[in-house]
């Protein structure tokens, strides 16, 4: 039973820490309709510069630094802010679909160097010597993850919250509004391009923070866990939950996760030794087909944006407008 | 008076159905002469010539062209039809030739091709001198005669033109007025879209006036010339259809 | 380094045949494709199919065509891959993303595109197994061009050269000579006023998904004589022939051409000051070199 129990604390954290990343992503494409193609990029430089800033010296790499773990995790943050900082610059005043190939690149760039720099980050043996916070306290045991799972669960609402706020506010009102018809926000005065970089960045620091929780949860990160597969992963649980819904992206989150989980035990418990060779094909099958399935049939998702209506309400508007 | 060659009844359109910018407006066009459409800013003028030209949806109402229903038909029809447009800005493709743009107009001239090349030529020499230039490189003046002698490489009836002097010199605009002028002469019929509404309404036989996406007044363009409300519309003293 | 730029021109010669129908789709339907790169791969394993079956039906085919060690049914086997790859891309846009399309905006095609893309990498990876084939089981002797410094070449990658570059001259003739071009070249730069002027425009664009499918199958066929056959080779394909299209700009169809090579040469020259593992990275630099000195490439417009 305390097995059963000890799995779904296990599940849910990870599910958590991956709402955390759909609810970054969401900023980016639900609320501002911009296209990362490299979520796991964003994500990986949060864990890795998380265990690089809190971990102990480590012969053969970049490390050693110890610091204070909030102080780590938000370094692994920055590092990923600065990343989003520095291809937002670069391509939010191009044409859309820059976004997406730079970010792609990002991605593809990042996994490459964390596997080659040995001196950087360990090449393919990955970062290690990260202390999780508190072990001394609560041991390596049930307490500690069922703590862990506290302590994620409370930053994924917290994150809700200050998401939540912020599309309310007239920041995100400007948001949807670029997202809709740039030239007309262009017209009041705004810079589309700056807001849009605010936003991108902004989402990638979330992302980071998902993947500094990811790196501690494991006390361990290597170019595996930087694979494009997360990147697939992510995206279809916000398409899955709903772009532009908060919510949405939560629920989206434990749905595909809870899938992908079962279909990968099912495939390794039922199909023929010879064929579980192919389990990964058949899952990247899947969730291909959930995002094309999603964007042909139901593109708003399960839980679609609700569309914040000023005070005068939105019929009255239109005809003013004529 | 000859049947109209393109007639337009109760036409109502716009870039979204929910917001129709044009309602209920009827014209028509009669062969051989020149029909032009003149109204303030807004007034739904281009809305009314991208509908006929099949650019835009028309929701409600019925567009003829020598009697037959031409409503809802797809812009790259309507050519084959004998219905030529000219929009008013990014009429030519920069990235092509001079002869490589008469070419794609000439695409379905068939066998009569080669004379009707030369057809346009003889009406603009300039054109054919540069005929190895990129369009892209050609004066306005130019690129708006270009744009004409695409339009006249179909072998249309009827000319739609968008403010074709729009940008020009007074010297290239009254030119190019001329031009639509004298092609009338050769049977063509040609409804204009202006801004220029002086030089527009001494070229043209019969004049339409638009506001607020609706018919307003329509007469001979000698008599609107003279007539006070006309003036008023674009004094803008008075807002028109409030009385 | 004579060595790495003549390896850096043959990897451009499929790259940048790969470009051109990416090129062309991203600028006509205005979203970047990332399953474009699995038509590559898509055409690569058609012609192995359709390589066995020629050579099944037809043995006198099946003979290498000395020094190469191409055989006349993979000949055969590409010209009918080029046609199958560029119908497989037609259907796609008929039952994928056609409807996207009309459903949503132009970004959501982009996320259909990777969906996509998973879909048929892992499909041909269930069908042909995750293990390299190759169509010839004969190993190619390079011949020594010179030994002073070094330079070896193998004569299927002079064949994948010169044929390549006939095939981007055929296009070029067609898009210069043609009506049927100009009205493609129209459609690129400005599709309402193609219409206008008569052209079809559901007509162009299954012309450019034919293309570019076809154009796909070939340096898929190219690749996988220049190395092998792997199903996941669309994944390690798709940033190089990004890279080509951003690098030329855009639309460009030459740009396209331009800017393979350009990737191709800069990812072998690399080898000479960085390690081997690194390669994967160079065509995101060129991306970013590009977008901070030159954003619309070297024959790109700037459009919104």
């Amino acid at each position: 039973m305390i097995g059963v129990f000890s799995y779904l604390v296990f599940f849910a954290t990870t599910a958590s820490i991956l709402a955390i990343a759909v609810l970054g992503l969401n900023l980016q494409w639900g609320n501002t309709g911009l296209f990362n193609g490299g979520v796991v990029a964003f994500f990986g430089a949060g864990a890795y510069g998380t265990l690089i800033l809190g971990g102990t010296a480590q012969a053969g790499h970049l490390g050693g630094f110890g610091l204070f773990y909030p102080l780590a995790l938000l370094g692994g943050m920055a590092a990923a802010g600065l990343m989003a900082w520095i291809v937002g610059l670069l391509t939010l005043r191009l044409r859309h679909d820059y976004l997406a190939i730079a970010t792609f690149g990002v991605a593809v760039a990042f996994e490459n160097l964390m596997r080659n720099a040995e001196w950087l980050a360990g090449g393919a043996k990955g970062v290690r010597g990260f202390e999780r916070p508190l072990r001394a306290a609560l041991g390596d045991g049930f307490i500690y993850n069922l703590f862990f799972f506290v302590v994620v669960l409370l930053i994924l609402i917290a994150t809700y919250m200050f998401l939540e706020r912020l599309v309310a506010s007239p920041f995100g009102r400007l948001l949807r509004a670029i997202r809709e018809d740039e030239e007309a926000a262009r017209s009041l005065g705004k810079n589309p391009a700056r807001i849009r970089l605010m936003a991108f960045v902004t989402g990638s620091v979330i992302l980071g923070l998902a993947g500094g929780l990811y790196g501690t949860f494991y006390a361990f990160v290597s170019p595996q866990d930087v694979l494009p597969t997360l990147t697939f992963q992510i995206w279809a649980m916000l398409i899955v939950g709903g772009a532009g819904n908060n919510r949405g992206a939560i629920f989206g989150a434990f749905l595909i996760w809870g899938a992908w989980t079962l279909s990968g035990w099912a495939l390794s418990r039922f199909a023929p030794v010879d064929v579980q060779l192919y389990t990964g094909s058949v899952q990247f099958i899947l969730i291909g087909s959930v995002i094309v399935g999603m964007l042909m049939w139901r593109p708003q998702g399960f839980l679609p944006e609700r569309l914040v209506v000023s005070q005068r309400g939105k019929p009255q508007q239109m005809q003013q407008g004529e | 008076m000859a049947d109209p060659i393109l007639q337009a009844h109760g036409v109502t359109a716009g870039y979204v159905p929910d917001l129709p910018i044009l309602r209920d407006v009827s014209l028509a066009v009669p062969p051989a002469q020149i029909t032009l459409i003149i109204g303030p800013n807004g007034a739904g003028k281009s809305t009314l010539i991208k509908a006929i030209a099949g650019l835009l949806p028309v929701s409600a109402g019925q567009i003829t062209f020598q009697g037959s229903d031409i409503t809802g038909l797809r812009t790259d029809q309507l050519t084959a039809h004998g219905i030529a447009y000219v929009p008013q800005t990014d009429n030519i493709f920069r990235s092509l030739t001079i002869r490589q743009n008469l070419d794609l107009a000439l695409r379905r001239a068939g066998v009569d091709a080669p004379a009707r090349l030369a057809g346009v030529f003889d009406q603009f020499p300039a054109l054919a001198a540069k005929q190895r230039d990129k369009a892209g490189a050609l004066s306005g003046g130019q690129r708006q005669f270009l744009a004409i002698a695409m339009a006249l490489a179909t072998a249309p009836q009827l000319i739609l033109m968008d403010e074709p002097s729009a940008g020009l010199s007074p010297k290239a605009a009254q030119e190019v007025l001329e031009h639509a002028r004298m092609l009338t002469g050769q049977g063509v019929s040609i409804l204009l879209v202006e801004q220029n509404v002086n030089q527009a309404l001494r070229l043209a036989d019969h004049c339409y006036i638009l506001a607020e996406g609706r018919n307003q007044i329509d007469g001979p363009a000698a008599d609107l010339r003279d007539n006070k409300v006309v003036g008023e519309i674009y004094l803008g003293n008075r807002r028109v259809g409030a009385t | 380094m004579i060595q790495h730029l003549l390896d850096g021109v043959l990897t451009g010669s499929y790259l940048s045949l790969g470009a051109i129908g990416l090129t062309l789709v991203m600028h006509i339907l205005r979203f970047a494709n990332f399953s474009h790169a699995e038509l590559l791969s898509l055409g690569a394993y058609v012609a192995l199919v359709c390589d066995a079956l020629v050579s099944g039906l037809a043995p006198f085919l099946a003979v290498k065509l000395a020094p190469l060690s191409l055989t006349g049914s993979l000949i055969i086997a590409i010209l009918i891959s080029m046609v199958l790859t560029g119908l497989s891309a037609l259907l796609i846009d008929r039952l994928v993303f056609k409807r996207v399309r009309e459903k949503g905006q132009e970004l959501s095609m982009v996320f259909a595109s990777f969906g996509m893309a998973l879909i048929i990498r892992n499909v041909i990876g269930l069908i042909f197994g995750l293990s390299p084939a190759l169509y010839s089981r004969d190993i190619a002797f390079a011949v020594i061009l010179s030994r002073d410094p070094l330079i070896l070449v193998k004569p299927d990658q002079i064949f994948v050269l010169i044929a390549a570059l006939a095939l981007m001259f055929i296009l070029h003739l067609i898009l210069s000579r043609t009506t049927f071009g100009y009205s493609l070249r129209a459609v690129a730069e400005n599709p309402s006023l193609a219409q206008v002027n008569g052209v079809n425009l559901q007509r162009t664009i299954m012309a450019v998904w034919l293309i570019g499918g076809g154009l796909a199958a070939v340096a898929g066929v190219f690749y996988g004589i220049s190395h092998q056959l792997i199903p996941v080779m669309g994944r390690d394909l798709v940033l190089p022939i990004f890279a080509a299209t951003i690098v030329g700009g855009i639309g460009s169809v030459y740009g396209a051409v331009l800017g393979g090579f350009i990737v191709g040469i800069a990812a072998n020259i690399s080898l000479v000051i960085l390690p081997s593992g690194y390669t994967p990275s160079v065509p995101f630099l060129l991306i970013l070199v590009v977008l901070m000195i030159r954003p619309h490439g070297l024959f790109g417009e700037a459009r919104a």
